[in-house]
């Protein structure tokens, strides 16, 4: 399982850079490559690290490359070995070098990113023209800048076909959510209607079970049986009663499909929802889900992560963002959603939104669907 | 007293006789001012100054020799992360360096990813974020360390912040990341981050920060939280002495001497004993509970703001109440203070100065700088430092 915090998958051709290397440079870049969680690595990168005062600002697309096959933990070491080096050596930098380095999407988005940043405050003018060619990036922090532009170009005109025309176009290439919303209220002041559910790829038809008991929030831990079989047909114990699966679907643009719909507003409980994606093909994927109460999601049978917080803040679109590997043909999705002991008002919410994007936060759609 | 032995004396003084401001509410953790600060302080002083701040922050400012440093952080999700310091006497920016959040940023909209105050052991700065990234710099902004506590254990994150400000005791950073579900405390290895122990935590949302007892060898760590006080050795985790009563999750606990006052049923005072194992309970009153800022000490006397803004001046030793004065709100910010003064600013920008030592409290003074502070100062060599999301004031009288 991992949280994704990078958009774009990690490439391998970082070896071969480091090849080019010798010495302290390149036992630098080991060390700083192998950087792992918990601590491991630490003890090499404090130990290569002063290497870093023999590079200068020819050695910046090596590091860049280098972050290639870095993790976060070794982005982060490598971003600041730049960034010592770019106060060192003043105005210098190799331009050429950066710029061909952004257009080559073989390179990982958060390496591509910090790219730009650097031309940016070297170069601002140069980083303001490249902008708008963005506009499909896969790395969502670039992409969404050259959004930016257009919404705040559609902010600025005062002719409402341009308006609309510019908010359009953001709306069909925005990925993130604020930036989709902006979007998408302009648009509906101006008549039109706007199916959010399709184009964010909510998944929005769902067969729920429950409630179960999760008196003392135990019911998070506690195994119910649709979490070792899903059979639609079966019918259980419930907290109170016997509970059977039922399809429900939810007409929020969002996707949140409020369980307090189907159950009613009651506390310590939980419930399962459990719907399928047909993918045409094999594919990594991400899974968004947003919740203010603690759930548990599986993909064909693997867990893929579980959040056990209730009512710290409201529920978000794209709150968790997990990556998960769709296999082709029919993925089976099952969400687990409890509800505390809570009483204030704040505390009645007991939701869930989900939807399954690629990396760069396209809406992925199940091929059955009607959407 | 020959002049060898004065620079043996002077080589060996603390770091903070030098006029630094270590770590979260000054070295010692109780917004105490070792020096003395003018109640004349603000902006119109020639060596005042303003400096704009990226995105947005509210951990307080620390002071190292002739640096202040911050963080701040920017971007649509704020998963960028600012480590900067500032020339105290231009107030240029020194250096900054940029992160990329590993862990999750989602906050309240109060807070932000860059609520945790730096700490430092006058050598080096260590930075923690909301995301639970901790980042160890000396003070030219030479990385020396960095950890990702959310990336090596996903589920320690709170979704409305986390805001606990790291200490540093016997060479080891305490980090408390204490929150609903993967709930615990780190020590890491000052020199190289790796991982000293870790020490599974009560599970519950904690936006407070530990404090440090005792000094040198003798240093214990208090980490507060919904269960009470746990004192343990810094080097090993391990409990020393437990108080079970209860405590708030929001304003700290304060520290004087082997006296520790802890937010809990009002406030409690405990008394460590000398044998570093067990506490004594020294006094105990529901009317002196704190609302969101920490206790701050002032000679013999402390000082507590409660949720109506009410400032009340009590005796360490017993408890007892002096006096009652009711401030501008709200606050967020802790107080500091000087043998005479006690400062402190509200959520609408206004620093105001109390009078301190009569039979009441009065406030002689106002500061408007008219930004939302969220934060504590910072005070050295005769200026207080604050922050808003985008600025950092330096104030002089």
């Amino acid at each position: 399982m991992k949280i994704s915090q990078n958009p774009l998958i990690l490439l391998t051709f970082g070896s071969l850079v480091l090849c080019q290397l010798s010495g302290q440079e390149q036992e630098l870049l080991n060390a700083l490559t192998k950087v792992g969680s918990k601590g491991t690595g630490n003890e090499q990168a404090v130990r290569a690290w002063p290497a870093v005062k023999k590079l200068n600002a020819s050695s910046i697309p090596k590091l860049l490359e280098a972050m290639n096959q870095a993790n976060d933990l070794g982005d982060n070491w490598i971003r600041s070995a730049i960034s010592e080096i770019m106060d060192r050596e003043g105005s210098g930098f190799p331009e050429d070098k950066i710029l061909s380095f952004l257009k080559n999407h073989g390179n990982t988005g958060s390496s591509r990113k910090l790219a730009f940043e650097i031309i940016r405050e070297k170069k601002p003018d140069l980083a303001k023209d490249l902008t708008p060619k963005f506009i499909d990036d896969r790395e969502p922090s670039l992409r969404r800048l050259a959004v930016g532009d257009l919404l705040e170009s559609a902010r600025k005109t005062d002719e409402s076909k341009r308006a609309k025309a510019l908010y359009k176009k953001a709306l069909s290439k925005g990925r993130e959510v604020d930036q989709i919303k902006e979007a998408r209220d302009a648009l509906e002041k101006t008549g039109e209607k706007i199916d959010l559910q399709a184009l964010m790829g909510f998944l929005v038809k769902w067969d729920t079970i429950g409630p179960f008991d999760n008196t003392d929030r135990k019911g998070f831990g506690k195994e119910y049986p649709p979490e070792s079989k899903i059979d639609l047909q079966a019918t259980y114990q419930g907290k109170n009663e016997k509970a059977k699966w039922s399809a429900f679907s939810t007409p929020d643009p969002f996707g949140m499909l409020d369980v307090n719909l189907q159950y009613g507003e009651i506390k310590e409980v939980l419930a399962y929802a459990h719907t399928t994606f047909e993918a045409d093909s094999a594919q990594p994927a991400q899974f968004r889900i947003g919740s203010k109460n603690a759930w548990k999601l599986w993909l064909n049978g693997e867990l893929l992560f579980a959040r056990d917080e209730y009512h710290r803040g409201k529920t978000r679109v794209d709150q968790f963002i997990i990556d998960g590997q769709l296999k082709k043909g029919t993925n089976v999705i099952l969400v687990k959603v409890c509800q505390n002991e809570q009483t204030q008002s704040w505390t009645k919410q007991w939701e869930f939104c989900l939807r399954v994007t690629d990396f760069s936060g396209t809406a992925l759609h199940s091929v059955n669907s009607t959407k | 007293m020959n002049s060898s032995i004065i620079a043996v004396f002077v080589l060996f003084l603390p770091f903070s006789l030098f006029g630094n401001w270590l770590s979260f509410r000054g070295d010692n953790g109780n917004g105490i001012i070792k020096e003395d600060l003018s109640p004349d302080i603000g902006l119109e002083s020639n060596s005042s100054w303003e400096a704009k701040l990226p995105g947005r922050g509210l951990s307080s400012p620390i002071v190292v020799e002739d640096l202040v440093f911050l963080t701040a952080s920017s971007g649509p999700k704020q998963e960028t992360l600012h480590v900067i310091a500032f020339d105290i006497k231009s107030g240029k920016k020194a250096w900054e360096r940029k992160f990329k959040a590993t862990g999750r940023t989602v906050c309240h909209e109060k807070t932000c990813v860059a609520a945790p105050t730096m700490v430092s052991d006058g050598k080096v700065v260590v930075a923690q974020f909301s995301s639970n990234d901790v980042f160890c710099l000396d003070l030219k902004g030479n990385l020396k360390w960095l950890r990702g506590l959310t990336y090596d254990y996903p589920n320690a994150a709170n979704g409305l912040g986390m805001s606990s400000s790291p200490v540093i005791a016997k060479g080891v950073l305490v980090a408390q990341v204490e929150n609903d579900a993967e709930s615990f405390t780190a020590g890491l290895n000052l020199k190289n981050g790796t991982t000293l122990w870790k020490k599974d935590r009560p599970r519950g949302a904690n936006w407070t920060s530990p404090t440090v007892l005792g000094r040198g060898n003798k240093q214990q760590v208090a980490l507060q939280s919904m269960k009470g006080i746990a004192v343990i050795d810094p080097e090993t985790g391990k409990d020393q002495w437990l108080y079970e009563d209860g405590a708030s999750t929001i304003p700290s606990s304060t520290v004087s001497g082997n006296t520790i006052l802890v937010p809990s049923k009002g406030l409690t005072a405990l008394q460590a004993r000398g044998d570093g194992k067990s506490h004594t309970q020294l006094w105990r009153d529901n009317k002196l509970g704190p609302g969101t800022a920490s206790p701050t000490l002032s000679g013999d006397k402390f000082y507590v703001l409660n949720k109506a803004n009410v400032l009340t001046c009590a005796e360490t030793k017993s408890g007892k109440i002096i006096w009652r004065t009711r401030m501008k709100g709200p606050m967020s910010g802790s107080p500091v203070s000087t043998k005479d003064h006690l400062f402190v600013f509200n959520e609408e920008g206004l620093g105001q100065v109390v009078q301190l030592g009569g039979e009441e409290g009065k406030t002689i003074r106002s500061i408007e700088l008219n930004e939302t502070i969220l934060c504590s100062p910072a005070v050295s060599e005769g200026a207080l430092y604050i922050r808003s999301d985008n600025t950092l004031w330096k104030l002089s009288d």
